[in-house]
């Protein structure tokens, strides 16, 4: 029942194959046909030697030695046919899966990617679609062709002589009861290689992007140690794969030499009896004899398709995860950029209470707000409520009177932009990480961007604005990451910008002259600006104070470090310092 | 639905810039997968994945042997077989026949059974022996790979990428791995084949045995052809798969950035891309083997036919016995055919040697902060030691312009030493050097007197310990990542940490208090919050010098002052480096170093510094002015 099910995984793949159907055909027949010659070749060689030459006919040598030349360069023909016919369907299946997956990874949202990890994701997008692709490339072939040499060879045998013929085909029961056994053995363990690979990749990932951390501390050995473990782990499952793969192997190979062994005795005592010819027996020996190779081999084909279907339910897995977050209908044609959260709540996946409930809030077009909350309030989490990388789960928020989850995500992305709190940069040039938001900004508009975010120290790069930035952008120092955030942020032209505390790399001079520019930009449009700093708070109309989850004041700053004691906590304790006494 | 098309998202190939082909941008160094001159390479990098594959096989030389016995036995076992059933046919049936007892049928079975149980025996001993091997093999391979790269700078990191990193011990170590279990058996057994078969054909008439190893040469000159263009096409499937699984890793990373600003159709182009280039780096090495295997059969059955027709010439001249030539093309058969085996298997080495050049070139790497040739020993009987010094130091990346210029500074023990300057300065460069992520380009840095040069790892992790701007947090609980500053502190010790600066609230306010599962790169975490436990961890590992790069730049101001508070006490008798932009942090300090381009600009007491009215005091009342 199960492998009805699981294997259905990897029958869904067939679309893929869908494209290449002609070529799929010509693989079948260049197969079957290269059999065939394989088959008559020898054939020819008989005939030559008990024709021509037992006779000493020289004239019919020639024609019978250019017909085994022929037919010699027809096999390596046929078979090469095969092989590059199958090249392009095989690779072809390979590429649009993972093109696919790819495509679905992107939709899939910020809880999915909190959940899974890359090492899991790259696992599957590289590995088990090798597995895959070696499975359609000859398995599935080999599999076919094993079938039908078996069938034809035991319905010789039954013909030949049944009695004999239904011993050989019994033997086939203990074989399909050792198979399924098997099966469902080495599922469960292929299934554990793959994804303890995954597990591996992750811990090599973590080890590269956590360099530094590592060296800061000195800690190679205790990483390794983890290392050590997870591959030895791996090591250990490997193993339980393959001594369990060579019990089935070897009992696979045994079976049809007991076989022969049977057929030889009974064979012979037959013939003692007279029920049986020797001329017979000799064929019949010689054809269970032929059947050593591909029953043998059926197993390790039976293995690879295993862990074929074991690898197409880790692809399925990923690529039937609905994308939760999928867009609406509406496309803003003229966005004012007036944003509310109407009693607005988060809870994030298993977690027990929300980190946001209740929350009403309301910005104006053209009006900037300041977030204030303490360190794990869900400022955060509030702003990404806005561009829908996380969904409300009670409530709801709007733009222009649209819920935001009634917007197409295009439409409602290009909208909103945020520069996070950690600059996300890749290892492409600057300008491409710029321009993530507007692919089309001209030059101008990257020059304003920058000088906004005080970022023109871009242009001192080796090679400006196509110097390529380190992995995360660790070629810059912090400051530096943080302005290029920020003018990607700025140079997407939104109606709605969120930054997200995106001035605490700068020091006081650089910070003061980005927010004199940014004040610039955030007069018309709307704002939502979180912040630690009573400098931050200040480029804004209003501010929200977040606490216990909730907005519980809306005011000017002022107003509120006056009225709210909480207020004063968290921002005037800078200016409740006794100045002079600060630095000492 | 989502997927409907959308006139507000950009057309797709319309939006992209000009530049399109550029977007990876310039770098100061090669890409290091990028293909450079392939002639050089191939006489270069062999030599070096040859060597390593011997270091590799060396261990296991005793169960290669028995490896190559149980194959021996395991083949010669499965000889007998048909052997054996001729024998029973033969000698067995006729006393049955005259009605005798069937005692040589019953030795020919058993001899059956026996064989076949034989070579059963063998061949499960061999395959499990080889998978042991090969799997030891691979588990050596990782270990050393995983270790030199824990091993590279920094700097080889920003460069390489983690994606690189990964496709090197995942994609690079499987194909290894598919090479290791594609029928190492069947090779031995071709080999001696074709041996035996040889020998066999010269026995039988050595004229014959010419022309049926006449095709030889053609067969090593197709091989060698195979070789160079295969060796190329599997180095570029490397190459491609490698960058391929870069871009995957990288925006599934900044998947965030990726959805916010709209980036799937361009990434998607991108990955289409460097997906097809890799399929046509797999269809070149395909479409090889698809020449390469049809063409040693085609040499095979060539030679068969031309044997045929000249053994029939001779035949009919009564030079040679039908009978030998009858035999004669029966083995000739058994020498080709196992041509086929090796060629798939020479197919598989030639994936794996690509594969394995690649590890071996970053085993080549040079770890460009190197141990020491012998280490030196700090003083001790110092007290608490930690002074720092610094003669001349220089530094640059690659050939840019210098970050720091020629720095003389000498920090006594037990300072602590405020760090400021705007964004850029060179203020992180220089607590690195001192940390040691870089050595500098000229002068050096001393630490109680040594050259940091010389002295072995663990000493100087040990008693230098740097906070980064980028604090990194590993999947696993808070309370793991909290003891990453010393992995045998008890619970209790972890949460003294936590509660000294002031983290313990938050950590046991979680669903799991310190059992919480941070999530992947701590994403369950806010900002702040990574930042606390990244704080606590480096008081947990309680060095001697302490280098905080911009440890509280994320936090409220309450959790910024309960840190500093922390601090206070932390860092009494304690060498520190305090950076930040604000002021408010560096207050602990007795001394301030005013960083501008890569220049020292002032240095001295805060009091002092403000009462010089220079850099120092204009920071100052620019901070006084933004808290106001
Ligand atoms: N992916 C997640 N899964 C579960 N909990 C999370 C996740 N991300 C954040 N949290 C929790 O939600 C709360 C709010 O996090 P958020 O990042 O919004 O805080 P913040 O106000 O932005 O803090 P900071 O000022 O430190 O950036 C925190 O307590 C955090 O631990
Ligand atoms: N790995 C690197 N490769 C090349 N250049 C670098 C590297 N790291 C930093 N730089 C450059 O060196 C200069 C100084 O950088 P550094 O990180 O020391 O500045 P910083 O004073 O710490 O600034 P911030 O306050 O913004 O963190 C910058 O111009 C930066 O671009
Ligand atoms: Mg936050
Ligand atoms: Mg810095």
């Amino acid at each position: 029942m199960r492998s009805v099910v699981e294997s259905s995984s990897l029958w869904r793949l067939k679309s893929y194959l869908r494209p290449h159907l002609r070529a799929l055909a010509l693989i079948w027949v260049a197969a079957t046909a290269g059999i065939a010659v394989g088959i008559v070749i020898p054939l020819v060689s008989r005939e030559i030697i008990d024709g021509p030459v037992r006779h000493g006919d020289a004239g019919a040598l020639l024609p019978l030695g250019l017909l085994a030349l022929g037919l010699g360069a027809a096999e390596a023909f046929l078979i090469f046919l095969r092989r590059w016919t199958q090249v392009r369907p095989v690779l072809g299946l390979e590429t649009a899966l993972r093109d696919d997956l790819y495509r679905h990874l992107q939709r899939l949202p910020m809880s999915f990617h909190d959940e899974w990890q890359s090492g899991q994701l790259l696992s599957r997008a590289t590995t088990d679609l090798s597995v895959i692709r070696r499975f359609f490339g000859f398995g599935l072939l080999f599999l076919v062709m094993n079938v039908i040499q078996l069938g034809t060879v035991i319905a010789l045998l039954l013909h030949m002589h049944w009695p004999l013929g239904l011993l050989v085909l019994g033997t086939a029961v203990p074989i399909i009861v050792l198979s399924v056994r098997f099966e469902r053995r080495y599922r469960k363990v292929s299934r554990q290689v793959q994804d303890e690979q995954g597990d591996l990749a992750t811990l090599v990932e973590e080890s590269a992007l956590g360099i530094r951390t590592i060296k800061a501390f000195g800690r190679r050995q205790h990483v390794y140690a983890g290392y050590d473990e997870a591959a030895r782990r791996l090591h250990g499952t490997i193993m339980r794969k393959v001594r369990l793969s060579a019990r089935f192997f070897t009992l696979v190979e045994v079976i049809p030499n007991v076989t022969l062994a049977l057929v030889l005795l009974l064979g012979a005592l037959a013939v003692g009896s007279g029920g049986l010819t020797v001329g017979t027996l000799v064929a019949f020996t010689t054809l269970v004899l032929q059947l050593g190779w591909p029953v043998s081999s059926l197993g390790y084909i039976l293995a690879l398709g295993q862990e074929a279907m074991t690898a197409a339910d880790r692809v399925l897995e990923v690529l039937d995860t609905r994308p939760a977050i999928t867009g609406g209908p509406i496309v803003l044609e003229r966005p004012r950029g007036h944003v509310r959260f109407e009693g607005a709540g988060f809870r994030f996946p298993g977690a027990g209470r929300p980190v946001l409930h209740d929350v009403w809030l309301e910005v104006r077009p053209g009006e900037t707000v300041a977030v204030v909350g303490a360190t794990g309030s869900g400022k955060t989490t509030l702003t990404a409520l806005v561009p829908r990388l996380r969904d409300v789960t009670a409530g709801r928020v709007t733009i222009d009177g649209h819920d935001v989850r009634d917007l197409t995500l295009a439409s409602l992305r290009s909208v909103v932009a945020t520069a996070f709190e950690e600059p996300t940069l890749f290892s492409m040039s600057v300008r491409e990480n710029l321009m993530l938001g507007n692919p089309r900004a001209t030059e101008r508009e990257l020059r304003e961007a920058l000088e906004i975010a005080q970022a023109t120290f871009v242009y001192d790069l080796p090679w400006g604005l196509d110097t390529r930035i380190g992995e995360q952008g660790m070629s810059l120092s912090g400051g530096q990451r943080q302005r290029l955030a920020l003018a990607r942020a700025v140079l997407a032209r939104p109606r709605v910008l969120v930054l997200d505390d995106t001035l605490s790399a700068l020091d006081v001079e650089t910070e003061a002259l980005v927010e004199a520019a940014l004040k610039e930009v955030l007069s018309d449009v709307t704002g939502i600006v979180v912040a630690h700093r009573a400098s931050t708070v200040l480029l804004a109309d209003k501010v929200a104070l977040l606490s216990g989850g909730t907005v519980t004041h809306v005011g000017r700053h002022q107003e509120l470090l006056a009225r709210v004691p909480e207020y004063r906590a968290l921002l005037a304790q800078d200016a409740d310092l006794d100045p002079e006494g600060a630095l000492r | 639905m989502s997927a409907a098309p959308d006139p507000a998202a950009p057309p797709g190939a319309a939006g992209v810039p000009p530049a399109a082909a550029g977007w990876r941008g310039v770098a100061a160094e090669p890409e290091p997968d990028e293909p450079r001159g392939r002639a050089f390479l191939l006489l270069d990098r062999s030599g070096r994945s040859r060597r390593l594959l011997g270091a590799l096989l060396r261990p296991h030389r005793a169960a290669i042997a028995l490896l190559v016995v149980l194959i021996v036995v395991s083949a010669a076992a499965g000889l007998a077989i048909p052997y054996l059933v001729k024998v029973g046919i033969d000698a067995g049936i006729p006393p049955l026949v005259a009605g005798h007892a069937p005692a040589t049928l019953l030795a020919a079975v058993g001899g059956v059974l026996g064989a076949a149980l034989l070579q059963g025996l063998t061949r499960q001993a061999f395959l499990r022996l080889s998978g042991r091997v090969g799997q030891d093999i691979l588990l050596e391979l990782r270990r050393r790979v995983f270790t030199h790269f824990q091993r590279l700078s920094p700097a080889f990191h920003e460069r390489y990428t983690s994606g690189r990193v990964i496709a090197r011990l995942t994609s690079d170590v499987e194909a290894i791995s598919e090479m290791l279990g594609s029928g190492f058996d069947r090779v031995v057994t071709a080999v001696l084949t074709l041996a035996g078969t040889a020998a066999m054909l010269l026995v039988l008439d050595a004229r014959l045995a010419l022309v049926a190893l006449l095709p030889l040469p053609v067969l090593v000159l197709l091989t060698l052809w195979y070789r160079r263009e295969s060796a190329a096409a599997y180095r570029r499937t490397r190459e491609t798969v490698a960058l391929l699984i870069v871009h995957f890793v990288e925006s599934m990373t900044g998947i965030r950035a990726v959805q916010a600003f709209r980036r799937e159709e361009r990434n998607q182009e991108i990955f289409e891309r460097l997906n097809a280039d890799y399929r046509d780096a797999n269809r070149r090495s395909m479409h090889l083997s698809a020449l390469y295997m049809p063409g040693t059969k085609l040499i095979g059955n060539v030679t068969v036919a031309l044997v045929l027709l000249y053994g029939g010439w001779l035949a009919l001249h009564g030079s040679v016995t039908v009978g030998v030539l009858a035999a004669f093309l029966l083995y000739l058969r058994q020498f080709y055919e196992p041509m086929q085996d090796l060629s798939q298997f020479y197919t598989s080495v030639q994936s794996a040697g690509a594969a394995l050049e690649k590890l071996a070139g970053v085993l080549a790497e040079r770890p460009a902060v190197a141990g020491p040739a012998r280490a030196a020993a700090l003083p001790s009987g110092r007290g608490p030691g930690g002074g720092v010094g610094r003669e001349g130091v220089e530094f640059r990346s690659g050939d840019g312009p210098p970050v720091l210029h020629r720095i003389d500074l000498a920090i006594p023990a037990g300072q602590t030493v405020a760090l400021v300057g705007p964004t850029g300065a060179g203020k992180t460069t220089l607590a690195k050097l001192i940390a040691r992520f870089y050595d500098p380009v000229a002068g050096r840095v001393l630490l109680d007197g040594v050259d940091l040069r010389d002295l072995d790892e663990a000493t100087l992790r040990r008693t230098v310990v740097m906070v980064t701007q980028e604090n990194f947090l590993f999947s696993g609980t808070v309370a793991d990542n909290i003891r990453f500053g010393r992995p045998d502190a008890t619970m209790a010790e972890v949460v003294a940490a936590a509660r000294a600066i002031g983290a313990h609230e938050f950590i046991a306010g979680l669903p799991d208090g310190y059992h919480t599962r941070v999530g992947k790169r701590g994403g369950r975490m806010s900002a702040g919050q990574r930042q606390l436990v990244a704080f606590a961890r480096v008081f947990l590992a309680d060095p001697a010098v302490l280098i905080l790069d911009e440890a509280t730049s994320s936090l409220d101001v309450p959790s910024e002052r309960l840190v500093q508070r922390a601090m206070a006490t932390v860092l009494a008798g304690r060498t520190a480096l305090i950076i930040a932009h604000r002021l408010s942090t560096v207050e602990i300090a007795q001394r301030v170093l005013v960083v501008e381009d890569g220049r020292i600009v002032e240095d001295g007491p805060p009091d002092r510094l403000i009462a010089a009215a220079g850099r120092f005091a204009a920071l100052r009342r620019a901070w006084l002015d933004s808290i106001a």
